[in-house]
């Protein structure tokens, strides 16, 4: 049972090149074999969008890319216009507003204020009776946040631009941003990994900046990509004997096999440090052999997460 | 085809980028090292590398400044290095923080920037801060002429074209400085403007509230004094990264993703007027048997050689999706050799361990250092 699903909003975190996508839909379509209405939003339209979301072209706009799994790809200029929108209900103003170039200014200038504004579009989808129109109901809001500074800054944002805001509807808007983010009973995160040196250590820091810094209920931590146990440790030398062999074929079997072992070794060796540095359950996710990304390979991901 | 040496010669700069987890950390400190073997003074300038590698490197001690690595550890570890071999990691936060203080015209202005709160969002999480300050930093040394040579390891991103933007987007950033005229309300605009802009200003109050629009009018205001000043420096790092002594190498590694991004990037290089030198695809693995596998033949012959059948059945299932991926490593590598034009490729293998110290570095340079055809026969 994975009953961080049952959450309304689930941040799928990790650094670039973990596989963050693939996982972030696999949960997704866990989600919806679990009965649940599911939307995966990807946050950072700067980073590289991930080959799904291109294939099935999501853009500010909520798509079904398989039964009762939506997606869609945050604009912050859509969401800030979509913010004013609720804000300011006189079209007049509304209009003066967006064609004023103060305005464009001021949205880029603010920092944090697009982080802010998407975040913003995460709790709006996750709202049981949304304002925006033709707007569904969700039972569960997966956010593939964004790999740069590890997702850590995009989290922290409503409390920090609460902070510089200090009155105010943007002020109050934050904290109730960094409200969510910090329920535990509502949000979740997981953090996707690999059995390497640099993400274990990663994946340690960063579990440690979201609980005890920001507050953040850290419910998994999917180690991804993870070698089969093929061959037993007891094997090496028979394997290293076939590597030397003078025939071709045999030759290359045991290289291939000698290559395997020791990284599978290799992995063991980091998921049991990363066992020791965290505190968070771990779930090993298997080595998909053609790891692009397609709604079918993450179907298989998304039913062995245990 | 070429080594890395013959791509570095006559070059001062070396600037590796590529999008995150494909090894670049360790492919820069590995080129660095290499040349400096070779003779020269290098420095590798690396935003966030492993500890076990800064450790390797015994670079704990390591803050914002360039530290030689002793050439005692270099030996201890069997290398012979006739040049020398520097290393330092980036604080874009300290660098920021260097710079206002340079440009500022007196310390109470000075003062008055790094205190502001909007200043302190900027230095450490505006997008593109991190990476300006990583040439920031590249071009004060390069400027010093203390290096023959340095490398620089890019931030991580997911997209290496943060970087190349990075430049621009700061001074967009510094430059809405007429914003303040606007967020005044005796300000000019509002008086040129009139009452439009007076009613945009009561609706901008109105959803951000009044502190944040005082507080980024202060920090503009306090920034003003310097913005020439930062403009000056940007437009002398943009020339750096477009001068003849720099060159980019592209870290990937063989999946289709990284490998699509390094097309696009190489494209935005040369459309930006910038060098590039070479590719380097990390973690490639080489076809062991040439031609189709018969997996029942391996099992076969495996079998003659081993008494365990079971073994020999999954040595041949193992070689079978070995060579399986290696065929769509060596497809991936293809495309992007296609599009290079002839520029360099350099393929390192997907070696059995992951690189943590100077022997794996040693290791890698054994690939990188070497033509096409010893490459081969080294990884096959």
């Amino acid at each position: 049972m994975l009953d961080f699903l049952d959450k309304r909003v689930l941040f799928v975190m990790g650094k670039g090149g973990v596989g963050k996508s693939t996982v972030a839909t696999a949960l997704g379509i866990r989600a919806t074999l679990e009965g649940k209405r599911t939307i995966i939003c990807e946050v950072s339209a700067s980073e590289n969008t991930s080959r799904l979301f291109r294939q099935e072209e999501v853009g500010y706009r909520e798509v079904e890319l398989a039964n009762d799994l939506w997606a869609i790809s945050i604009d912050p200029d859509d969401s800030m216009r979509e913010y004013v929108l609720l804000q300011l209900k006189v079209k007049a103003m509304r209009d003066l507003l967006f064609r004023s170039r103060m305005f464009t200014y001021l949205a880029e200038a603010t920092p944090g204020l697009n982080e802010l504004v998407t975040i913003g579009k995460v709790w709006e989808l996750a709202q049981l009776d949304r304002k925006v129109r033709h707007g569904r109901k969700y039972d569960l809001v997966i956010v593939d946040a964004p790999a740069t500074g590890h997702g850590i800054t995009f989290l922290r944002t409503p409390r920090t631009f609460a902070r510089i805001a200090k009155v105010g509807p943007m002020y109050n808007q934050a904290n109730e941003l960094d409200r969510m983010v910090t329920d535990h009973e509502t949000t979740g995160a997981v953090i996707v990994s690999l059995p390497e040196e640099m993400p274990v250590n990663e994946t340690a820091s960063l579990e440690h900046e979201l609980v005890n810094d920001i507050g953040v209920s850290v419910d998994r931590i999917l180690v991804n990509a993870v070698y089969p146990d093929r061959f037993g440790e007891d094997e090496l030398p028979a394997i290293e004997a076939v590597a030397g062999s003078s025939e071709v074929l045999p030759r290359a079997a045991g290289r291939a096999g000698l290559s395997e072992i020791r990284r599978a070794v290799a992995q063991r060796e980091q998921i049991s440090r990363l066992e020791g540095m965290v505190s968070t359950p771990i779930s090993l996710l298997p080595f998909v052999f053609d790891p692009e990304l397609s709604l079918a390979s993450a179907r298989m991901l998304g039913e062995e997460i245990a | 085809m070429a080594a890395i040496d013959q791509v570095l010669e006559n070059r001062s700069v070396c600037i590796c980028a590529g999008s995150g987890g494909v090894g670049k950390t360790t492919t820069a400190a590995a080129v660095a090292l290499g040349m400096a073997v070779e003779g020269l003074k290098v420095c590798v300038l690396t935003i966030d590398p492993a500890k076990r590698l800064a450790d390797s490197l015994g670079m704990e001690e390591l803050g914002n400044e360039a530290t030689r690595v002793d050439p005692e550890l270099l030996r201890a570890n069997g290398i012979e290095c006739r040049g020398e071999l520097w290393a330092m990691m980036l604080d874009a936060k300290q660098t920021f923080d260097q710079l206002v203080a340079r440009h500022a015209e007196d310390a109470e202005a000075r003062e008055r920037v790094l205190g502001n709160s909007i200043y302190q969002q900027i230095s450490s999480a505006l997008a593109g801060s991190q990476e300006y300050m990583a040439m920031e930093k590249l071009f004060e040394l390069h400027t010093e002429g203390r290096f023959d040579l340095l490398v620089l390891d890019t931030p991580p991103s997911r997209n290496a074209l943060d970087f190349l933007d990075a430049p621009e987007r700061l001074t967009q950033f510094i430059e809405g400085r007429s914003l303040q005229l606007f967020i005044k309300p005796t300000g000019l605009a509002a008086r040129v403007a009139g009452r439009g802009a007076g009613v945009v200003l009561a609706l901008l109050k109105r959803i951000l509230g009044f502190d944040l629009l005082a507080d980024l009018s202060e920090f503009f205001t306090a920034f003003s004094g310097m913005i020439e000043g930062f403009q000056d420096r940007a437009h002398r790092v943009n020339a750096l990264l477009r001068d003849d002594q720099t060159t980019f190498l592209i870290v990937c590694g063989p999946q289709a993703e990284p490998i699509e991004e390094s097309v696009f990037f190489h494209s935005k290089l040369v459309e930006a007027g910038m060098n590039f030198g070479a590719a380097v695809v990390n973690r490639v693995r080489y076809r062991l048997v040439d031609g189709e596998v018969d997996p029942k033949q391996v099992e076969a012959e495996v079998d003659a050689e081993l008494d365990e059948h079971d073994l020999s059945s999954r040595l041949a299932l193992n070689l079978a999706e070995y060579e399986l991926l290696a065929d769509r490593d060596a497809e991936n590598v293809e495309k992007l050799r296609e599009r290079l034009g002839g520029a360099p490729l350099i393929r390192v293998p997907y070696l059995d361990t992951d690189v943590h110290d100077l022997t794996g570095l040693a290791e890698i340079d054994r690939y990188l250092f070497a033509d096409e055809a010893t490459r081969e026969s080294l990884a096959t």
